[in-house]
């Protein structure tokens, strides 16, 4: 008897494969675009110093192979890349490995929690909205989704610092931990959860509004179509309906856009971790813009291209599980 | 309230000597704590034998000490503890605190200085490499004496002031040897100073604790110190009213911010502390342009700013006019004796028209290309404000806004641009840095040094014979000389000259008693909590 893979492994070896060209793409794309941008790393390094003489300055730009044609640096990183050698970090004077590791912690605990709590809370009052649609409930809900969704994170964040920092003194302005608190223990975790309090509820305010939106239309179009009506006609009660016929279906779209929003993890949380000073892999990669410290950006880049090829894959997975009618293949 | 910010700004510029520091009163001092300081950019190198800039000596100068320190009564020995030149300025001869140990228990000599001198500030020192060019050698006779020797005269003057920011010696031990480039010490320094470094976390934070043995008996007051990187100016305002940052130096928050906490009683908030780093506000032109290489056209421009309204609204007061390369805290080589350009628009538009620029159908005489430096909210407004004030005599001005690498790249680099606007920082001696920006043959791609390429073969040879010249008063008077040059052929304007401002809690004491408070020891800080 011929051993049966399981086409389940059958189709992740397959994606696999797929996503290594273009993994090497996207990496050769970044790599020329960057390239392109004015100014390298020694220019920014010598402009946060006030200065140095050209002696210092071409030193530098040799010790960091910034002396060499394009396409032998491109070369290098690639052939580097291929045994997962990220390179060390211009600016933090680390290997790139160590720098993202330690800031992917942060990133992701953030994103994990503010969209897990955008998500629940939105597809559940987007549900309750719909059901009871043109209210006076649904124009409250749609309405404050509509407020937290026309306002700018940056200034979310900045007035919720004033009010429960500054005013009430309830919440720490910024940072992950007490800096000289020394806490241990149980005491850390507190304390890190304090400083996530602020920064977790304007991401997850911000999103919010998103899955509310979404899930009100969906769960409209859904409860309007015929086997709902079946399911009504024989005499399913109204929770069952709702749990069982309208949201699994009503669900799709906003599994969908998680998956895309998981994927942004970068750009959504560039500006809030930049304002209540996260060491995330947001405030680390505009940095790194900044700095032209292009190893880091790259190692970033790297991580993130895997990260959505993994997130996409998990989410077509979780498509199969809710709708039978789909397959892998 | 705005005059009383001027005369405030005005006050510190100009009384720096004569202003008594801030003395704590007849209060106890408080032993203990934790002072916490706002930094707005990451230093990674904290090594300033390695890197002079001011943003490594906010943290570094509580660990490492230099040999001579600056205080407003003049300079006051730190390591050294006297120092003296030969008549024919050729060797400088710097005796050495005894009984002083390292962080690591090793004892500071004569070789550690010796060692960094060579090795570190003569090859490897921004600024210093200049300065230290005809450095010889450091001659040990004795463990506490250090001989330097020079192949040309080197002023005692000139290697005084530049001792509290290019004198920094590191410890020989941990450095023979290795890759001083890449030395893990770099990042975690040792040094004889009040505090220890303790931790380094990167984007979050620098500590370092207090030193047990310390030289100076009974000090440090303080426990701790902690450098936060907070990089939103208004996250960082939020944080000292919240009162979990105590200090925010080099206008770290935004102007907005300094003025509203100004009027705040929990802070004081003012320029007292950097009278030793003044920075000017200037235009650069690039000379290859032949319009500007035209100094009529350059004395017009010059015309065309209204410095006062400039000071007024986007310094909000903490400035005066600049007057040249050197700034009013370059003591006696200072002259105010100069050539000025007062604001007159019809002045500036008759020289233009003079010089052969008329003004053409589409209403402009010519157009220039201006590049702003992107270091922070008043580089960028006074870009603008240049752009107007252009404007109004008939000169079309387009602004290309680039980050800090793509600004250097294209001013100092590729020479990409006509006109160009940022700040330049004078340091202690118009010897050090100021003269990089009128002379010419700097190499190539050189940062804040005459890429502009103005050449003038009698400016270069004013500098060179000040740089060399021993006597105090003829140096003065040289250094007039350069400063009234500078300022009739305007190569470049250095239109504001201010210091930067802090805002500081009140609960910290003995705060900015020095002229370069950020970057001293702080040995005497306490927090009264």
């Amino acid at each position: 008897m011929k051993p049966t893979i399981p086409p389940m492994l059958i189709y992740a070896l397959r994606r696999l494969l797929q996503a290594i060209p273009v993994i090497i793409l996207i990496m050769v794309g970044t790599f020329l675009l960057l390239k392109l941008t004015p100014g390298d790393t020694v220019d920014a390094l010598v402009g946060d110093m006030g200065g140095a003489d050209a002696a210092f300055i071409a030193r530098l730009r040799a010790e960091y192979g910034l002396d060499q044609p394009v396409w032998v640096q491109l070369w290098r990183y690639m052939v580097k890349l291929a045994t997962f050698d990220l390179g060390q970090s211009f600016v933090y004077e680390q290997p790139v490995a160590t720098v993202l590791l330690d800031r992917l912690g942060t990133t992701l605990l953030l994103m994990a929690t503010s969209l897990s709590l955008a998500f629940s809370i939105g597809i559940t009052l987007g549900a309750f909205a719909a059901r009871r649609a043109y209210s006076l409930t649904d124009n409250l809900i749609s309405t404050l989704g509509l407020i937290f969704y026309a306002t700018p994170s940056f200034f979310l964040s900045l007035m919720m610092m004033l009010l429960f920092s500054v005013k009430l003194g309830w919440l720490p302005v910024g940072g992950i931990k007490t800096i000289a608190g020394f806490y241990t223990g149980w005491d850390h975790v507190l304390d890190v959860a304090r400083h996530l309090v602020m920064p977790t509820a304007a991401l997850s305010l911000i999103y919010l509004s998103f899955y509310l939106r979404l899930m009100r239309s969906s769960v409209m179009q859904v409860a309007d179509q015929d086997f709902v009506r079946t399911a009504r006609a024989k005499g399913a009660g109204e929770t069952r309906l709702m749990v069982h016929h309208i949201m699994r279906n009503a669900l799709l779209p906003a599994v969908t856009l998680f998956g895309l929003q998981f994927s942004t993890l970068l750009g959504g949380s560039v500006v809030v971790e930049t304002i209540f000073t996260l060491p995330g892999l947001g405030q680390l990669a505009y940095q790194s813009v900044i700095q032209r410290d292009m190893n880091t950006l790259m190692g970033i880049i790297f991580l993130c291209s895997i990260i959505v090829i993994l997130v996409n894959f998990l989410t077509d997975l979780l498509y199969a599980r809710l709708d039978s009618r789909i397959e892998l293949s | 309230m705005k005059k009383q910010l001027i005369g405030l700004g005005v006050a510190c510029l100009t009384a720096t000597a004569a202003l008594a520091p801030a003395v704590a009163s007849a209060q106890e001092v408080k032993k203990g704590g934790t002072a916490i300081v706002h930094m707005i950019s990451e230093q990674r190198i904290l090594n300033p034998a390695l890197r002079a800039s001011t943003g490594v000596y906010n943290i570094s100068g509580k660990i490492v000490e230099p040999l001579i320190d600056k205080s407003y009564d003049g300079y006051v020995p730190v390591l050294a503890t006297e120092w003296s030149g030969s008549n024919d300025g050729l060797t400088i001869t710097v005796k050495l605190r005894e009984n002083i140990r390292w962080h690591d228990g090793e004892d500071f000599t004569c070789e550690d200085v010796s060692y960094t001198a060579i090795e570190m500030w003569k090859k490897l020192l921004n600024y210093s490499s200049a300065l230290q060019a005809n450095l010889e050698s450091v001659d040990c006779p004795d463990p506490h004496t250090a001989v330097f020797n020079y192949s040309k005269p080197m002023p005692i003057d000139l290697f005084v002031a530049a001792m509290p920011d290019l004198g920094h010696p590191m410890p020989k031990h941990l450095y023979e040897g290795t890759d001083i480039l890449n030395n893990p010490y770099n990042t975690a320094p040792v040094g004889t100073g009040p505090f220890k470094f303790v931790e380094y976390e990167r984007g979050q934070y620098v500590m370092a604790e207090k030193n047990e043995d310390y030289w100076r008996e009974g000090y440090p007051y303080l426990d701790r110190i902690v450098w936060r990187f907070i990089k939103d100016k208004s996250a960082a305002a939020a944080a000292l009213e919240a009162g979990e940052v105590h200090e925010s130096g080099f206008i770290g928050v935004s102007m907005a911010d300094v003025v509203r906490l100004s009027e705040d009683d929990r802070f004081d908030v003012g320029t007292q502390g950097y009278e030793n780093n003044v920075a000017h506000s200037t235009v650069e032109f690039n000379h290859r342009n032949p319009i500007l290489a035209d100094v009529k056209v350059r004395q017009a421009m010059y015309h065309g700013l209204d410095i006062d309204y400039a000071i007024d609204t986007i310094m909000r007061g903490f400035a005066a006019p600049g007057r040249g390369p050197v700034p009013q805290a370059g003591g006696a080589n200072y002259t105010d004796d100069v050539t000025t350009y007062p604001y007159d628009v019809e002045l500036a538009k008759e020289m233009l028209d003079e010089a052969g620029y008329p003004v053409k159908d589409d209403g402009f005489r010519f157009k220039l290309r201006h590049r702003p430096a992107p270091w922070g909210e008043y580089t960028q407004l006074w870009g603008e404000y240049f752009a107007q004030a252009m404007r109004e005599i008939d000169i079309d001005v387009e602004i290309l806004t680039n980050d800090a690498p793509g600004f250097l790249n294209g001013v100092y680099r590729d020479h990409d641009f006509d006109t160009a606007n940022g700040w330049h920082q004078f340091r202690s001696d118009p010897a050090v840095s100021t003269t990089v920006w009128l002379r010419s043959g700097q190499a190539e791609g050189t940062p804040w040094t005459n890429q502009f390429g103005w050449k003038s073969e009698e400016m270069d040879q004013m500098i060179d014979d000040a740089a060399s010249e021993l006597d105090p008063e003829t140096r003065a008077e040289m250094y007039h000389a350069i400063q009234r040059k500078a300022m009739e052929e305007v190569p470049v304007i250095f239109a504001i000259e201010h210091p930067f401002i802090s805002v500081t809690s009140k609960k910290l004491m003995n705060h900015h008693n020095t002229p370069r408070w950020n970057s001293s020891s702080w040995y005497d800080l306490w927090l009264d909590e």
